[in-house]
């Protein structure tokens, strides 16, 4: 086999000093690799950190602000995909494009066709198509209807389609995001296949033990910096991790104190999925008066779960919900609201706020009924001054309450929702990723208003993707990995590595056997 | 090119794009009256003229556009919300088969006590015609559009049964038409001798009052929320089934009320082309009031008079008078056009 080492010949794809801007995010900053042919390269970052906006402009989707993208040497023109496409660059989604009314061999084929042909030479395409499905281990019917095909096969008919077009670099978003386990080790058997035959691969993840199983090289984004590059092979999954998450933190100082009362506890509570999310399997987690618990792990392990259940958007299908000792009974936001839970949501434009609504509606969304109502009448000018003491107090930046909050930067659309939270001096809190694309200022200002909430006794969880969040404002953490949930781990008893290896999946087994 | 949204669209902005709609829509008429060999201007003096031209002409107007705004009003206040009703047709008719019913001497009551109890009945009507494709989309996830329009023609051959069955007037000669409304039962004119009934004014009345409703309660707050985004009603703890399930009964006792109005205020008696078609055009004036109550008032005249006009036109220059529904339809057009471009700027790459 050769490897990318002995390849001394010129790159396939070189990307040169990218550099992307939206407003005031830079998305890219200044980013440059090389892609050998034969080789995987593995695009490895958080959420946000930048990935798929650097394979748009390499597609063409998107233009870059700065740098050039050369493919074989040569320099593509930005933003144009047909010339990514004729170039031999071929890129698979994470949401597939594909017309689920036509059949697997008419959607490969679309948009191959010559221009004033009259019919298609179906019969040849067809043959080509069979002839690459068997080469690359990519099993589909070409006569199915791609409505009908399972994910796992709509990914493949996404492969066959940049094959077809004579792509000789693949770029795969996220591939597994969507595949069952056996769907991503045929996955994983295609690309060696194509690898052998000399295509060169970007494999998009931000799960460490694919990008060990596939990849050649590594490349580590963080915050749109390239901050590492390591040749898989003399690396580890620990050391990826904490490049990925890197250090960004200058939190408020925790200070170690002994745990209040009990105010929320699970007892072995599972709840139904959603899709692919995974539900809960028998959690067991108990929220402290005067404690900040963390919960880490990658994204889409059952954190939404878990959120969901404690925000009231979804009750337990079994196991025991207990709030200050008493059972939950019936569950919904509304209730989880009167019970004193304050909940930060994951994501504020869509399940935070409402967009046209002005910061004054925004500002009573939850409490409308009980503080700013009497008899079904709105009392719009309580709920007005209410607003304004929230973009006093929280330090709301916007030219005033009438303001649409869609015009808010994420800071200050966060500063409101926090207000509303706090305002209403919750027992319980839960922040879910509660500065996720903040910029570093309203990081340091909601942190140091949860540890604040944490002084005057409420028991909040933070979720957060990002490991040195956790660590440093957390008394207790715990890890989440495919709904299940790790002990509880005091503060200053963890390293990032070993919490790393729980994020991967490891460990929960033997708890499992000793209990 | 693509669109790029607006932040802060100036007033010029959100006037001039629907000002320039219904310019369009004069234009595309003015050659369809050419074709049809009259003179755009006299044309369209006559649409004027005939609208609201004399004392007679403009209390036809009022009178076409009551029912308008019973519906545009149904149609409005159930958009905002994000329910689709595309059966105000059926719902409208719902009221009228209940005026029709308990307007011709069921119930031996007083005007004042009679007129109120029909009305009521038949909003409850209406409301209950809405609430079961309401409760099939919130139960069960059916499309509400699917169920309202075709519960439309379901409705009307309902009707056409009653009138050809059960409500037939035996003094009808053989007509399909229900008994005549005994007196106590008929909405009066709002002024002696002149030809305009209070179903105007509860038309106004109910349009003030939806307007209060959305911009001062409870109600009218989560209506609008749920309409903008559910998903962040739902996690602020509002009862967004309930708001939605709320949102179908008061549309449907609107689009009911309009019915009411047409029998007891206009008509007498119930029969088959009692509508023709205000339920779906009231769709159209909702839209053209960008679902505000007090636009439908405004929207309802415009359209009412248009009709009115184009009728009178046709008579005096032998213009088809179809040329209304032209101008109605090329303004809707060009009006959502309009509207995307008060939020959206046209940007070339």
């Amino acid at each position: 086999m050769t490897g990318p080492h002995d390849q001394k010949a010129q790159p396939v794809l070189r990307l040169s000093n990218i550099t992307k801007r939206f407003g005031a995010l830079t998305a890219n900053d200044d980013v440059s690799f090389d892609l050998a042919r034969g080789e995987v390269i593995a695009l490895l970052g958080e959420n946000g950190a930048g990935k798929t906006t650097l394979m748009n402009i390499l597609f063409g989707q998107y233009t870059a602000d700065a740098g050039t993208v050369e493919v074989f040497g040569e320099v593509l023109p930005p933003g144009n995909p047909r010339a990514a496409l004729d170039a031999g660059v071929g890129m698979v989604h994470q949401h597939f494009t594909l017309a689920g009314n036509l059949t697997v061999w008419e959607n490969i084929v679309l948009g191959t066709e010559r221009l004033g042909a009259l019919r298609l030479d179906a019969k040849a395409a067809k043959a080509r198509i069979a002839d690459l499905s068997r080469r690359f281990h990519l099993a589909v019917d070409p006569a199915a209807k791609v409505g009908r095909l399972t994910v796992g096969e709509r990914q493949r008919v996404e492969i066959l389609k940049a094959l077809y077009r004579e792509a000789r670099i693949l770029i795969l978003d996220e591939p597994t995001a969507v595949l069952t386990p056996q769907e991503s080790e045929a996955l994983f058997k295609t690309l060696r296949e194509a690898v052998g035959q000399g295509l060169s691969v970007v494999f998009i993840s931000h799960k460490l033990h694919e990008v060990m199983a596939i990849s050649d090289r590594t490349i580590v984004l963080r915050h749109g910096r390239l901050v590492a590059e390591r040749a898989t092979a003399e690396t580890s999954r620990e050391e990826l991790a904490a490049l990925m998450v890197g250090g960004k933190v200058s939190a408020p100082k925790i200070e170690a104190r002994p745990a209040g009362p009990a105010l929320l506890r699970l007892a072995g509570v599972s709840t139904k999925g959603e899709g692919r999310a995974p539900g809960l399997r028998a959690v067991d987690l108990t929220l402290h008066a005067g404690q900040i618990t963390g919960l880490a792990g990658v994204s889409g392990n059952g954190q939404k779960a878990l959120s969901d259940l404690i925000s009231g958007l979804v009750a337990p299908a079994s196991g025991q919900f207990e709030i200050v000792g008493e059972p939950v009974g019936d569950w919904s936001p509304r209730r989880a609201l009167a019970r004193g839970i304050g909940r930060i949501p994951e994501d504020r434009h869509r399940t935070g706020t409402i967009a046209d609504f002005d910061l004054t509606e925004n500002a009573v969304l939850e409490t409308y009924a009980q503080d700013f109502a009497r008899h079904g009448w709105m009392r719009w000018g309580a709920a007005r001054a209410q607003a304004e003491s929230l973009i006093a107090t929280y330090d709301v930046r916007c030219p005033g309450p009438e303001t649409r909050i869609r015009l808010l930067s994420g800071g200050n659309m966060q500063k409101l929702i926090l207000g509303r939270v706090l305002e209403t001096a919750p027992r319980i809190i839960l922040a879910n990723q509660p500065v996720r694309g903040l910029d570093i200022g309203a990081v340091n200002y909601v942190h140091g208003r949860l540890a604040e909430a944490r002084e005057e006794g409420a028991a909040v969880l933070l979720i957060s993707e990002d490991l040195d969040e956790i660590m440093t404002l957390s008394d207790v953490i715990h890890v989440m990995s495919e709904g299940r949930l790790s002990p509880g781990f005091t503060r200053g008893t963890m390293r990032a590595e070993a919490l790393g290896q729980w994020m991967a999946g490891e460990g929960f087994g033997r708890v499992a056997d000793a209990s | 090119m693509r669109l790029e949204p607006i932040a802060q669209p100036s007033l010029a902005r959100r006037l001039v794009p629907p000002a320039l709609a219904l310019l369009g829509a004069f234009l595309v008429a003015s050659v369809l009256a050419l074709i049809a060999g009259g003179n755009p201007l006299a044309v369209f003096g006559a649409i004027v003229k005939g609208a609201v031209g004399s004392k007679f002409a403009l209390l036809e107007t009022l009178n076409r556009a009551t029912p308008l705004i019973f519906t545009g009003l149904a149609v409005a206040v159930a958009f905002r919300a994000k329910l689709w009703n595309i059966g105000a047709e059926a719902q409208l008719y719902a009221g009228a088969v209940v005026t029709a019913v308990l307007g011709t001497g069921v119930l031996p009551w007083p005007p004042a006590l009679l007129l109120p109890a029909i009305a009521l009945t038949a909003m409850l009507a209406g409301a209950l015609l809405l609430l079961v494709p309401a409760l099939l989309k919130t139960r069960l996830g059916v499309d509400e559009v699917v169920t309202t329009l075709l519960l439309n023609y379901i409705f009307l051959l309902f009707v056409s049964y009653l009138l050809e069955g059960p409500l037939k007037d035996p003094m009808g000669m053989g007509w399909p038409k229900s008994a005549r409304l005994i007196a106590e039962a008929r909405l009066p004119r709002i002024v002696e001798g002149l030809r305009l009934h209070w179903g105007f004014a509860l038309a106004l009345l109910s349009a003030v009052a939806l307007w209060i409703v959305n911009a001062r309660t409870t109600l009218g707050f989560e209506m609008r929320a749920v309409g903008q985004n559910a998903e962040a009603a739902r996690f602020a703890g509002m009862p967004v089934t309930g708001v939605v399930l709320k949102t179908a009964l008061l549309s449907g006792g609107l689009a009911a009320l309009a019915g009411f109005s047409e029998v007891s205020g206009l008509k007498g008696s119930l029969t088959l082309d009692l509508s023709p078609g205000y339920g779906y055009t009231g769709i159209v004036v909702a839209m053209l009031a960008l679902l505000h109550p007090l636009g439908v008032v405004a929207a309802a005249l415009f359209v009412a008079a248009i009709f009115v006009g184009a009728d009178a036109m046709s008579r005096a220059l032998g213009v088809p008078s179809y040329i209304a529904d032209i101008m109605l339809a090329s303004a809707l057009l060009m009006m959502v056009l309009a509207i995307l471009l008060t939020k959206f700027r046209v940007v070339r790459d």
